[in-house]
This record gives C-alpha cells, structure tokens and sequence, in this order.
C-alpha cells in the first residue's frame, strides 16, 4: 500500500471545495461570532454587578471546560430546526468566545490604571472612556491573541464531524469510507490544514511582534 | 595570576575593548574606574567567560583561559580545559542571582556537591562558617525572597567563597542596592580582603571602599586603559583631566 | 424528578465504564504529550542546530495539522500501512503527540525566562549543563509553564472527546447514546457535568502543583507545614532553639503564561 498520486489528484478538487465552502466559511464566520461575543463578555464581566457577572463568569468557565463535540450534539438535539452548519458555526463561536473574553480581559487589565484615572479626572461618561480610551488600547495588545485563537479554532473545525457538517475531514472520511483507501483522502487534508495555517500562524508572530509595545 | 593578551571585544559593529593587555599579580586587588560603557564590567565578563572573546587572549596562572595559541593560530580551548581554568575564579553580580528555588543554606552548598564532589555535610559546615562570616547565621533556612537586597548580596559573597575561588570578581556589588544597606555588604568585602589572599578585580561607585581595599587602580575610557596607580595617588591628585572630571562627577 | 433519578440509576454502570474510558485517554494522553513536550521544548533549546531544526519541524507539523486529522490517520491510514494499534493506544499517541507539540512551545518559553543571571551564576559556579539544568533552571520554568500546561490539559480532556470515531466507548460517545433512550437535555446535562468535573479536577491538581512550585521559589507564603520545617532546619543547622524566621514571602504572582497556543 503506498500513496497513489493520481488517486490523490482525482480527490484534490472535492477536498479543496469542502474546504473552502465549508470549513472556511466556519473559520470567518464563527471567528467573527467569537470576536464580538468575546467583547460583550469582557465588557460585562468588567461593568456588570457581582449577580450577574458572577453567573456569567460561570458559564463561560463551563463552557470552556466541556467538549466541543459534546456541545455540537446537545445543540444539534435540542434545536432540531436548525442546519447542522448553523449549529456548527454558533457553537464554534460561542466556545471561542469564552477563550477570547480571556484574551480582551488580559487586554484591558493591560491598560495602566493611570489611564482610568485620567479619564475620570476629565469626567468622561463610561461608554467614552471605554470607547476612546480604554478599547483602542486594549485591542491592540489584544490582536494577536485573537488571531491565534481563531487560528485553533481553524484547526479545530473537523470537530464539526460530529454533526456530520460536511467540512474538510468529513469530506475525507466519506471518500475514505467510499473507496476503502484512506491514506490520500487524509493526508491531504493534513496537508491543506498545514499550508493554511502555518503561513497564518507566522503572520500572527509577525504582527505580534509589530504590536508589541 | 591574571594576564589580558591584547584582547579585543566586539558587540556587533560596537568595539568595546581594542587590544587591551594589562596584568594582575596573585593576590593584589584591583579595582576597576571608567565612565559606563567603557569596558569595566566586560573585563569581568570575559574573565568569567560569560562574553565571547572577539581576539586576543587571557591567561590565569599562565595557563590560557578560552583561546590559545596551537602551531601559530589562535584556537578555542576545549571546553573541558575551559571548565578546569574557570573553576579558580568567582563572581559577585550586582543582581545577587540567587537561586530563589533554594533555601539561603542550599545556595551555598550547591556548588560545593555538585561540582567540586564535597559530601553534604562538609559543604554544609563551611557554608555555615560562611553564613556566620557574612552575619546572616540566622537566616540559613529563609528563601531569597525573604531577604533585603543587602543580606541576598551577602549570601552571594558566602556562595562565592564557598568554591574557594583564587580569584574573585566583584561586579558593582552594591549599585542594586539602597544606600543603607550598602556598608553591611562593603564591610564583609573589607574581611574578606583582610583575611585571605584571594586576588580581586573589583568594579564599583564606592571609592572609600576602593581606597579601603585596592592596590592599585586602573581608569578605563573606551576601551583602554587611561591611567593607573596607587589609590591614593588616583584619588588625590590623578595625572589626566578626564580622571579629575570623572572622579569629580562620581564623589 | 423520579423519572430523572432512575434514568441515571440505570445509565449509572455506563457512564461510569465511559468516564474511566474518558479518564484513561486523558490521563494517557498528558503523561504522553509531557515526555513529548520536555523532549521537544530541551531540543529546541540545543546547541546543535540540527536537533533545533528538527524539534522545530515536528512542532510545527503537529501544530499546523490538526487533532482531528491526526487521530484519523493514526487509526485509519495506519492500518493500510501494516501498523495496527489497539484503539485505546491510537487515541492517547493522538492526543499525546498534538498537544505535546503545543507543550513543547510552553518548556521552551518558560526556560528562556528563567533570567539571564541565572544562567550566568551556574558559568560562575563552574555547573555542569545537567547540573545546571535540573538544580537551578527547571525548577523556576517549572513554576512558570503550570498555567500554559493547565490550559493545555483542559484541551486535551476536551479532545479526547472525538473518541467515539476510533470506536472507543467514552464519555461523549455514551451520552449521546444516552439521549436516545432519554432526554436530550438530561443525557447531555449529565455528560457535560461530568465533563466539567474532571476538567476541574485536572486544574485543581496542576493549580496546586503551581502554588507549591512558587512557594519554593519564595513567591507564596510558606504553609504551615513548611514553616515548621524551614525553623526546625535553621534550629538544627544552629544547635540552638528554632528562631522564627519571618517570613516575608514577596509579591505573589508569577506571570501567567498561556495564552492562545
């Protein structure tokens, strides 16, 4: 059994639209969710009062700490009208979600209490301080750490087998099943996995670097 | 006991010693002058072969430290031969460098087991002596942390002293600290120099105690050696303006 | 409620064998994925450029090829190539070599900052590389790579998740079982609970081992219990009574590394 080259090259198109159509679009999307979602929970963590922060804070700790594949089927149960690829974005997002808020709150535990205090000592209102003070600071620290969680989040989309969302893995396993050969279907889906986020993850390193005060 | 071989030391594009050659007897103490960036520290540095020697080389003992010269050329010594030289000299640093995950007791008696082969107990008994020779009997079993800026110093000096050094460098040993803790550490130094014959290249702001303890004192300015003398004579009356001026800034 | 209590009186024997399975790969896969990370994190540290460029190849493999894909071709591709793994084996070496690869980048972030004074002390002391190694820097990274490897637990519990795919019988692939005879909302409660209580666990432990690493390195206060021991010590060392030592014990806090992998 060796690696059958043009096997591999008579599979490449069905890999690459799976990829592209799928997992892609569940990497933009969902990393998107959880960059807003990320915020919103940062921001209430930090303003909101101990009865409701303190849940929250909770949630997210659950959420974080339980499976991916686990919470894909649970939601996919329980909203049984939704697609299986809307459940795999939301979920997606919200897990990263809860890494992200980890990542603004470094962020804007960041920003020197000088800087709260001078804002006060102007008697700016909350939303201008968070808005021209304290956020464009935060965020910049914050950017890369985003980029690598939407990076592990790249590389964490075949979770969405679970639910059968037909993205790259699947797509590999299916022609895997079909032809009994599973080498190339696999090893080019590494492969596509390494090229896409190697590249992406020097990037970050770059801009990490840049960013860096 | 300590010979410099026209030594140069290059940082990247940045000469910081060019073809310095100076010796020190066994047993004298010599401290080293200069404004910063003139070389002082980088001496020391290369003595301890924690810098790369760009050219040039360093003899202890006549026996060359990490170049020598092999059928005309100039090679590295092995690292072995390196090891062996180095074990003969010891080094103060201006940040102690403690080992935090140690108790005050440890630090000293590290060395002593794991590199010159002592047992526990022997190591433990001098470090002992030690600790009392540096006022800190008391406090064998605290953790760096626990102790003031002064008292880590002193520590470092015991497990300094622990390796029987023949040669002892003393890199501003007291520039981290604050100022009334600086005459305990300098005052164990003064001991030290009084009782053994260790040899010292000592760096330091402290000229009482340069006075106190050198015989000689070297003014270093960019990367030579301006002037030398006697203590009194450097301090007093020195033979070029540049000293007068630095001298003149530091007091 | 009563309807509830007997559903899990019955599924009680299975998810009990599903979380050992859950366990196992766990416990497996970290003990795996920490040699991996050790050995990894030392190379990439090497003098030997070869050995560097390796360590950083097999990184930045297992970095940059996901878990999922990993685990797939340990189980499936491996076979067609004449090595047949028992499952349970194929999942830890999955999980332990991914997240090893991960890890490796935590060893070798936390030893380049042990300071530089440290290292120049161990040339002034004349240590050996070993030496210094294991007395003096490990035990300071050590403190400092707990918090990045706690994050990487958790992931790792949560990737042994996918278990069910190389048909193992684990926590995830039970529960879902479990809703077909049951409620979804009860199977998935339970399995998640269960989850979140292991993964809870596992940070407990590595938390503690945290404390304990920076109370040796004087950043927490000593117990009580090492207080007794640090008196007893100078007392005996001084053939007198025990002297209170205070203790200062400095700022706590070591930096938390971390952060995305």
């Amino acid at each position: 059994m060796s690696f059958d080259w043009e096997f591999a090259l008579q599979i490449l198109p069905d890999l690459l639209e799976a990829f592209v159509r799928i997992t892609l679009l569940v990497t933009v999307v969902g990393s998107l969710t959880a960059a807003v979602l990320g915020l919103v929970w940062a921001i209430g963590l930090r303003s909101l009062p101990a009865w409701v922060g303190r849940p929250l804070s909770f949630v997210l700790d659950f959420i974080r700490m339980t499976p991916l594949p686990i919470q894909l089927l649970f939601v996919y149960y329980t909203f049984n009208n939704l697609s299986a690829l809307s459940v795999g974005i939301i979920v997606i997002g919200v897990h990263y979600s809860t890494y992200m808020a980890e990542s603004y709150r470094a962020g804007i535990e960041s920003i020197r209490k000088g800087q709260w205090e001078a804002a006060t000592a102007l008697s700016l209102p909350p939303h201008r301080t968070w808005r021209a003070v304290i956020l464009p600071q935060a965020l910049r620290a914050t950017l890369p750490s985003l980029g690598n969680w939407a990076i592990a989040m790249f590389k964490d989309t075949p979770f969405l087998i679970v639910i059968a969302v037909p993205e790259l893995v699947t797509e590999a396993k299916e022609i895997g099943g079909r032809t009994f050969s599973y080498v190339e279907p696999f090893t080019l889906a590494g492969l596509i996995f390494l090229v896409a986020s190697y590249p992406t993850a020097v990037l970050m390193r770059k801009l990490e670097n840049r960013l860096a005060y | 006991m300590i010979r410099f071989e026209d030594v140069v030391k290059k940082f990247g594009d940045t000469t910081v010693l060019e073809g310095l050659s100076f010796a020190v007897e066994r047993g004298e103490r010599v401290t080293l002058i200069g404004p910063s960036g003139s070389g002082k520290t980088t001496i020391l540095r290369l003595l301890m072969t924690l810098e790369h020697l760009t050219d040039g080389f360093i003899y202890v003992d006549g026996d060359p430290l990490t170049h020598e010269l092999r059928g005309g050329k100039r090679v590295e010594r092995r690292p072995k031969d390196v090891t062996r030289i180095r074990r003969r000299i010891g080094m103060v640093f201006q940040q102690f460098n403690l080992f935090p995950n140690m108790t005050v007791i440890d630090n000293i008696t590290e060395a002593p087991v794991h590199v010159l082969g002592q047992s526990r107990e022997e190591a433990r008994q001098r470090a002992h002596a030690l600790l009392d020779q540096v006022g800190l009997k008391h406090r064998a079993g605290a953790h760096p942390m626990e102790l003031s800026g002064g008292q880590q110093q002193r520590v470092a000096i015991a497990r300094a002293l622990a390796m029987d050094p023949e040669v002892l460098l003393l890199d501003e040993v007291t520039s981290a600290l604050d100022p009334e803790l600086v005459n305990d550490v300098l005052e164990v130094l003064r001991e030290v120099a009084r009782t053994t014959d260790i040899t010292m290249l000592i760096v330091t702001h402290e000229m009482q105690f340069a006075r106190d303890v050198s015989n000689r004192v070297l003014m270093f300015d960019h990367g030579h050696i301006l002037e030398e003398a006697a203590p009194d004579v450097m301090f007093t009356s020195p033979e070029h303006e540049r000293t007068r001026q630095f001298l003149q800034a530091i007091l | 409620m009563t309807d509830f209590l007997d559903t899990l009186t019955a599924a009680a024997p299975r998810l009990w064998e599903a979380t050992l399975v859950t366990l196992q790969l766990s416990v497996g896969g970290a003990a795996v994925a920490f040699v991996v990370a050790v050995l990894l994190g030392l190379a990439s540290l090497s003098g030997v450029a070869l050995v560097r460029g390796t360590s950083r190849v097999v990184v930045e493999f297992f970095r940059g090829t996901s878990l999922v894909v990993q685990l797939f071709w340990l189980f499936f591709v491996l076979p067609q190539l004449g090595v047949d793994l028992p499952s349970m084996t194929t999942g830890i070496l999955a999980l332990g070599l991914n997240y090893g690869a991960y890890g490796s980048e935590v060893v070798r972030g936390s030893i380049n900052a042990v300071p530089k004074g440290q290292w120049e002390t161990t040339v002034a002391l004349s240590m050996s590389p070993v030496t210094t190694m294991r007395r003096v820097i490990w035990p300071q990274a050590w403190a400092l790579m707990l918090p990045g490897l706690n994050n990487l637990l958790i992931m790792l519990i949560k990737g042994s998740a996918l278990a069910g795919f190389i048909f193992l019988q684990d926590l995830t692939f039970v529960t879902d079982q479990l809703r077909r005879t049951t409620d979804t909302f009860v199977a998935f409660g339970i399995g998640m609970v269960i989850y979140y209580l292991i993964a809870l666990g596992a940070s407990g432990v590595l938390r503690w081992l945290e404390r304990r690493a920076q109370r040796r390195l004087g950043l927490a206060p000593p117990t009580r219990r090492e207080r007794i021991r640090q008196n007893a010590e100078t007392a005996r060392l001084q053939g007198t009574g025990a002297v209170g030592a205070p203790a200062g014990g400095g700022a706590a806090g070591a930096p938390t590394g971390g952060g995305a992998p």
